[in-house]
């Protein structure tokens, strides 16, 4: 496959992949906003998400003051905000476009609808049907784009590529939401759960669509450290760094060239450190620590793929 | 020239409808005017859905339209098509021959059949072609001809294009919308199908590869995205199964063209550029050229790689060469010409650029080598001032244009904003030539969707129309 090719196909499921996990965060965060507490409280909140993404910069650019709805507009909108859900679905449908001849007619057709229609929102028709409507729907365009990908596309590398851009990303992602949790939180105080803390826990899991399983797989309250147990080491847990790290490698080994057997290792590593890893030991490293590492090693995966597949520096 | 009388498709001249449009006009009067109106709003959102859009210049850029597509189709009768297809094959095999003799021994030049200045020194002759020899010495694989018809529905050859004519994806998603829309008249026609146009290309080009490779590498090169017919390269590309590259996959060495894969180079063997000659090679031709592939030529010339269409087809298809066409088909095939060509003066001569000045607001005047109905005159559609205007191009530029009569051409019921009412439209079917000749019953109808208007390019707000050709 031709390498320009394969680094559309990876853009393309890291961006849609991106829109879906950075609603989910959005969606978590404006929940929580919504619980009873002061104003500087829930300025702290979306801020913090913010930094998490690492645009807390670039917002202050285009807005003076955090209000919830300047922070939604920033990051649904904002067509000068590389992160926001508007960018990253014009994104999708960009590399989608430069390869349609490579998508199956119908995951093309999935990509395009979903930028026509992203076109026609705007900031207050979505506050009029409550932000929750249209988290919903950036979800359930991913989940179609992932369905239609999955039900339609030949299982060749050009499907390896989609899954690999698909899982790095959302390894990434689902570090930063549990980033956005935990930020605030003392070291020591994970074992303590308040009964106010107890609906921001149930928002995260909710954010992450991990609710109803959290229930039954502990079948038990809500702690952090099971919270984060569940988010980080469950293989079975589809959004966990476990998974995606599962997928990322055996996609990984699949599409294997020449130049690829330093990155299969890197990934391999961070792989089996998530399978046998326990998390007692994990948050006694510090667990921001743990996340920040992590992703900077998602970072340098990113890149190694790159150089190795997508854009080989030499002919 | 007062034009008061136009060869309508559907209707003769008393009023009745034409044998061949029976079936279809008898569906049309009896399916209710809202069924229609809700399936044309379908195919335009269809056709959003689907992305089937071409870029506009000159506008904010990535700005993408749909071409209209108007649901009456443009019914060919089998042996108008019969007599058509003989013309065109007919057609392309002696311009394939002319550009093969123009290249080699200019025998045609020798003769005297064509001033050998009017061809050696034309902008599109390239010397770097000079004794290069090509697979099965066919230069024009990808020929998509421009045929109206005018008068009491004569066919008239427009234009040949040899270099890189697009159109035929629409002529297939126009049927495949046609089909999806309204199955009912495919059952109550018998209509010849096209859609293994793409297998039929690709058979073409596998058949063209360069001596001794048995299995090509056959790819579509695409100058990339934001091109106006960037969406036809895609589709044939996925239609055909091969890989659709921009000059930057694309690298030579030792002679032998390669695409940058995940896997390490790959040899590439045939390649259905749809990029124009300038801009192929930043080497031989603009130096400028980002979306080339350095030394392209040079693997060219050596034989190890085909290029679709060759290097240097667009000495045969410039508007100064095509009055000539006639006599290639004389000269290399002893035949008659089947089909009729449009009379044409050609300014850079004095007796022609007299008349054509005498005579501005009864003719169409074209640039030489101007494409897209940029840069023409149609007198009878013209403004004084425009005329004026372009009365003062010629004096300065004469040999840059050349005048033919404005021919009437044929019309066909369409829906407008008003309901429905005839519009003029043209035809460029397709002709490929490899190891054999081959077409598919078809081609793509452009119509002109303003009132009156004879200019049917998209880039002029032109319409297409699904083509049927009726089974016998």
């Amino acid at each position: 496959m031709l390498s320009r090719t394969a680094d559309h196909l990876f853009w393309m499921a890291r961006y849609m992949e991106r829109a879906e996990n950075t609603a989910r965060i959005l969606d978590v965060t404006y929940r929580l906003s919504l619980l009873p507490q002061s104003e500087a409280e829930v300025e702290l909140m979306w801020g913090g998400m913010l930094k998490i993404m690492e645009l807390e910069d670039a917002f202050h650019v285009r807005h003076e003051a955090i209000t919830p709805e300047a922070v939604l507009d920033f990051m649904i909108f904002d067509r000068e905000n590389p992160g926001s859900i508007f960018r990253c679905l014009r994104a999708t449908r960009e590399n989608a476009h430069a390869v349609r001849g490579t998508l199956t007619s119908e995951l093309w057709e999935t990509s395009n609808e979903t930028w026509l229609k992203m076109r026609d929102f705007t900031l207050a028709k979505m506050m009029e049907s409550g932000p929750g409507a249209f988290f919903e729907w950036v979800k359930y365009r991913s989940h179609l784009s992932r369905g239609v990908t999955i039900g339609t596309m030949l299982q060749d590398e050009s499907l390896r590529f989609i899954r690999l851009g698909t899982f790095l990303e959302r390894a990434d992602n689902t570090a930063r939401i549990l980033e956005v949790k935990y930020l605030n939180l003392l070291p020591g105080a994970e074992e303590d759960v308040h009964t106010a803390d107890y609906y921001q826990w149930s928002a995260l899991l909710h954010s992450v669509s991990a609710f109803e399983v959290y229930r039954r797989v502990y079948r038990d309250q809500i702690t952090p450290l099971r919270v984060a147990e569940l988010l980080v080491l469950r293989a079975d847990m589809p959004r966990s760094l476990a998974r995606s790290m599962k997928e990322v490698y055996s996609n990984l080994t699949r599409l294997s060239n020449v130049r690829s057997a330093e990155t299969e290792r890197l990934a391999g590593e961070l792989e089996s450190h998530l399978h046998f890893g326990r998390i007692e030991s994990i948050f006694e490293g510090g667990f921001r620590k743990y996340l920040e590492d992590f992703r900077d090693r998602i970072f340098d995966l990113g890149c190694r793929i790159s150089d190795d597949f997508l854009i080989p520096t030499t002919a | 020239m007062a034009i008061t009388k136009f060869f309508n498709e559907m209707t003769a001249d008393d009023g009745s409808v034409r044998a061949h449009y029976a079936a279809y006009a008898a569906w049309l009067s009896e399916t209710p005017a809202e069924r229609i109106a809700r399936k044309r709003a379908e195919a335009d959102s269809l056709f959003h859905r689907f992305g089937i859009t071409f870029a506009v210049y000159g506008e904010e850029s990535g700005t993408e339209r749909l071409i209209p597509f108007d649901i009456i189709p443009r019914i060919i009768p089998a042996k108008e098509w019969s007599d058509l297809e003989a013309g065109l094959r007919q057609r392309v095999k002696a311009l394939n021959a002319f550009i093969h003799d123009i290249y080699h021994d200019q025998e045609i030049l020798k003769a005297g059949h064509i001033p050998a200045d009017q061809v050696l020194n034309n902008a599109q002759y390239r010397p770097e072609m000079q004794g290069v020899n090509v697979p099965c010495d066919i230069y024009a694989h990808i020929a998509g001809v421009d045929v109206v018809r005018a008068g009491a529905g004569e066919f008239y050859v427009l234009e040949d294009n040899l270099r890189v004519p697009s159109g035929v994806s629409y002529m297939l998603e126009d049927r495949r919308m046609m089909m999806r829309l309204f199955p009912e008249l495919f059952a109550r026609h018998r209509i010849a199908p096209v859609e293994h146009y793409p297998d039929m290309l690709l058979h073409t080009l596998r058949s063209v590869a360069p001596v001794g490779v048995t299995d090509p590498t056959v790819v579509v090169m695409t100058p990339g995205a934001y091109n106006s017919a960037y969406f036809e390269h895609a589709f044939l590309a996925q239609q055909m199964g091969v890989e659709l590259v921009e000059g930057q996959d694309l690298f030579v060495r030792d002679d032998q063209v390669f695409m940058r894969t995940t896997q390490g180079p790959r040899r590439v063997d045939v390649i259905y550029r749809r990029v124009d000659d300038d801009f192929l090679d930043p080497e031989a031709f603009r130096k400028d050229s980002m979306i080339g592939v350095p030394g392209l030529l040079r693997a060219y010339r050596a034989g190890r790689v085909t290029l679709s269409n060759a290097i240097g087809t667009g000495v045969a298809d410039d508007k100064s060469i095509y009055p000539y066409v006639p006599e290639m088909i004389r000269f290399y095939l002893g035949e008659e010409p089947i089909l009729n060509n449009v009379p044409t003066y050609m300014c850079r001569k004095p007796e022609d650029l007299a008349y054509t000045l005498a005579h501005l607001p009864e003719l169409v005047v074209k640039e030489v080598h101007g494409a897209g109905g940029y840069g023409m005159l149609v007198g009878p559609a013209s403004t004084k001032e425009e005329i004026e205007t372009f009365r003062k191009y010629l004096v300065a530029n004469p040999e840059k244009y050349i005048a033919q009569p404005t021919l009437a051409l044929s019309n066909c019921p369409t829906f407008v904003e008003s309901g429905v009412a005839p519009r003029h439209l043209d035809l460029r079917p397709f002709v490929l030539s490899g190891t054999e000749v081959q077409m598919v019953p078809g081609g793509l109808t452009r119509v002109a969707l303003r009132d009156g208007s004879l200019v049917v390019n998209s880039s002029q707000g032109g319409g297409t129309k699904d083509t049927w050709v009726l089974e016998a």
